[in-house]
């Protein structure tokens, strides 16, 4: 029988690690969701805003909060002029999933080339620094990561609820020609999201250059974990995103406290696969 | 046109004198290599997870390729390289050795970097009669082809003999472990390895009081490093690939804890020499870039080398250490057989080396083991001390100075 500090610690542990994932999926699941594209690059560009953040940081001495900054502006700069490209040749949600295929193996090789196949990892002072309550210990990079996530979860939650942009997106989600009939302009709103999509997988890279050891093929190793968080948090829902997250990471980590860690990826996806047949009212 | 003549004199006359003090290289007064190229082929992982440990192999190869060429070539012909990204994919590995057999039609090949390639990679070997010499094998039983040979130093029963031998080194210490907590990647080389030594830790009084497999890519190790805490065994032993080591170490940190004795199977070696929490890890070796291993100029030359593309290459620890030291092996021993027997010929290279030692940068070669492994396992253990592995056992080949730090 696992001592109750085991399962207390496995369960910070796995609620942190839920928190990067809804982190991770949060863009995804709004893209997927309110603009009908699968955009599997937003995998390999958080990677690069992985490495971004950690060549600023090494090469020139820039703090990562700095680095995120400009790493933020630029992404939301990439993420509109790649929805222009779909505007522009008129990408189907399939063909979107293609399309981002690809951008995702063009990084992964740009990466490679700049950076070589080996292992990065940005240390900081704040590396292995934890909040001890009791017998249990809070990393605190993970923690940073966590809030991050639930701020952001809670912020677009609530724009896309009560601010009027929000709403015309929704509103162009359910039905983008009524809502254009009603004077919402739909381009431009479109246009807006994919920045920000993008922008918040820059957020999401600047905080795996602190947590996780870098390698170019990375960027393969979180895309099954975070379309079970989208499925299971349901599209376009930020607030879903972050819950799925933390469900998947706890699932996750409470199989490793008390059985063979090697079984926490088929928890994990049997959890995904139960949710889908049986169907709860939130997804 | 006096002038050029008496300055071509001159150059001449240094030139010889240079020659006959011994201080032309090697290479500059060789035979120059002619003829049709001898084509050598290989796939490594250039790419995908093992791509990393690949790129050291990589270099590696074209270093020996290059002295090949500048020293005369092989046979008096030029070498080619014919060299492919099996993207860290056996099924990849196992086509693209067809494709070099059948379609580049290359003379000869060498195994690619990582058990699974390997496996897959010595079936069509096996199926086209090619001589096959591998350097990073972790289950040497399965190498039951009979062209096979192993340029690593594990010997035949590396889960049984590494051990063995760690346990000896602790056992030589103040303070011998008495548990001992097991976690490894199902990598199938570290889980065997893993296996092995549950095993032995039983036979030689050694409790193992925690087992546990990990997924090959698992990204959050904070429930297992939870674990291990929760155990606090005298050694931790970890069938680590690449970083895993260190994402667990650094795991484990976050924790506040550290293990008393660690030992780590297949790691980055850089990464984890530099991460503050490793100091006192132990792993295995058969070659570093110091004395004792660089005792003899083809050594030293080779790793100098080395430090220097892995160097331009970027690689964040430019020294030569088992997995370069292993794939340049294999390469002196390819070779050795070729110009031995003047033949490439796989037959006739491969009795050569079935009868033959060959002498390597890991030391002299033999294939006296079962399945053409080395007679015995004449691997070293390495430790972590101030930032930097140092060989520490046997006491015989450890560095000068340097002894097994444990509590």
């Amino acid at each position: 029988m696992p001592h109750l500090t085991l399962l207390e610690q496995a369960l910070i542990s796995g609620i942190l690690a839920g928190g990067l994932y809804g982190l991770l999926a949060l863009g995804l699941s709004l893209s997927w969701g309110l603009l009908r594209l699968v955009n599997l690059g937003h995998f390999a560009m958080a990677l690069l805003a992985a490495y971004l953040t950690w060549y600023l940081g090494t090469a020139f001495a820039i703090a990562p909060w700095w680095a995120g900054v400009a790493i933020v502006v630029a992404f939301f700069v990439y993420g509109v002029a790649l929805h222009w490209v779909f505007m522009r040749f008129r990408v189907t949600e399939m063909g979107s999933m293609l399309i981002t295929f690809g951008i995702a193996v063009i990084v992964e090789s740009t990466i490679q080339t700049i950076w070589t196949a080996d292992f990065r990892r940005y240390e900081t002072a704040l590396a292995g620094a934890s909040f001890v309550v009791g017998a249990l210990y809070v990393p605190m990079l993970n923690l940073a990561a966590f809030v991050v996530a639930a701020l952001l979860a809670v912020l677009t939650w609530a724009w896309l609820r009560f601010a009027t942009i929000g709403k015309a997106l929704r509103a162009c989600a359910e039905d983008a020609p009524i809502a254009t009939a009603f004077g919402i302009n739909h381009r431009a709103l479109s246009f807006l999201l994919s920045g920000i999509c993008a922008a918040y997988a820059g957020i999401a890279g600047v905080f795996i250059a602190l947590i996780a050891t870098l390698a170019p093929s990375e960027i393969w190793t979180w895309i099954g974990v975070v379309f079970a968080v989208v499925i299971i948090g349901r599209l376009g829902n930020p607030i879903g995103a972050l819950a799925g997250g933390i469900l998947i990471g706890v699932c996750e980590a409470m199989t490793m406290a008390v059985a063979d860690p090697a079984w926490a990826p088929l928890v994990s996806f049997s959890l995904l696969i139960a949710l889908l047949l049986f169907r709860p009212r939130w997804i | 046109m006096r002038i050029d003549l008496r300055m071509q004199s001159r150059r001449l006359v240094f030139a010889v004198l240079v020659c006959l003090t011994g201080l032309w290289p090697d290479g500059a007064v060789a035979q120059q290599a002619s003829g049709k190229p001898i084509r050598i082929g290989q796939t490594l992982s250039l790419t995908g997870p093992l791509g990393q440990t690949g790129l050291t192999h990589k270099i590696v190869s074209e270093i020996f390729v290059e002295q090949l060429n500048q020293k005369g070539g092989l046979l008096g012909r030029p070498v080619e390289y014919v060299l492919l990204d099996d993207q860290s994919k056996a099924d990849v590995a196992r086509t693209l050795y067809e494709r070099l057999i059948t379609s580049d039609r290359v003379d000869l090949i060498l195994g690619p970097y990582g058990t699974g390639a390997i496996l897959a990679s010595m079936g069509v070997a096996q199926r086209y009669h090619k001589i096959f010499i591998q350097n990073t094998l972790g289950i040497a039983e399965q190498a039951t082809y009979e062209w096979h040979f192993a340029a690593s130093l594990g010997g035949a029963e590396p889960q049984n003999t590494l051990p063995v031998k760690l346990f000896e080194a602790y056992g030589s210490t103040a303070h011998p472990p008495k548990t001992i907590a097991i976690v490894t990647s199902k990598f199938p080389s570290a889980q065997y390895m893993a296996q092995g030594t549950r095993e032995v830790a039983k036979r030689v009084g050694v409790e193992p009081v925690l087992y546990l497999e990990y997924d090959f890519g698992t990204r959050d190790y904070g429930a297992i490093a939870a674990r291990v805490k929760d155990t606090n065994a005298d050694l931790l032993w970890v069938g680590a690939l690449g970083v895993e080591g260190n994402q667990l170490l650094e795991a484990l940190e976050k924790l506040g804890y550290k293990p008393p004795r660690h030992f780590y199977l297949y790691p980055s070696s850089g990464p984890l020499a530099v991460l503050p929490a490793a100091d006192g890890a132990l792993s295995l070796t058969s070659f570093e870039d110091g004395l004792p291993y660089t005792a003899n100029p083809v050594s030293a030359e080779f790793a100098r080398l080395f430090a220097e593309r892995a160097a331009k290459a970027g690689l964040p620890y430019a020294h030569a250490d088992s997995q370069a030291g292993n794939e340049y092996a294999g390469w002196q021993i390819l070779t050795a057989a070729v110009t031995a027997t003047k033949s490439l010929d796989d037959k006739a290279l491969a009795e050569w080396l079935d009868k033959n030692e060959v002498e390597t940068v890991l030391g002299k070669r033999d294939f006296g083991g079962k399945w053409h492994n080395s007679r015995t396992d004449y691997q070293q253990l390495r430790q972590v001390q101030d930032g930097r592995w140092v060989a520490v056992w046997p006491p015989e080949k450890a560095t000068p100075g340097a002894r097994l730090i444990a509590p």
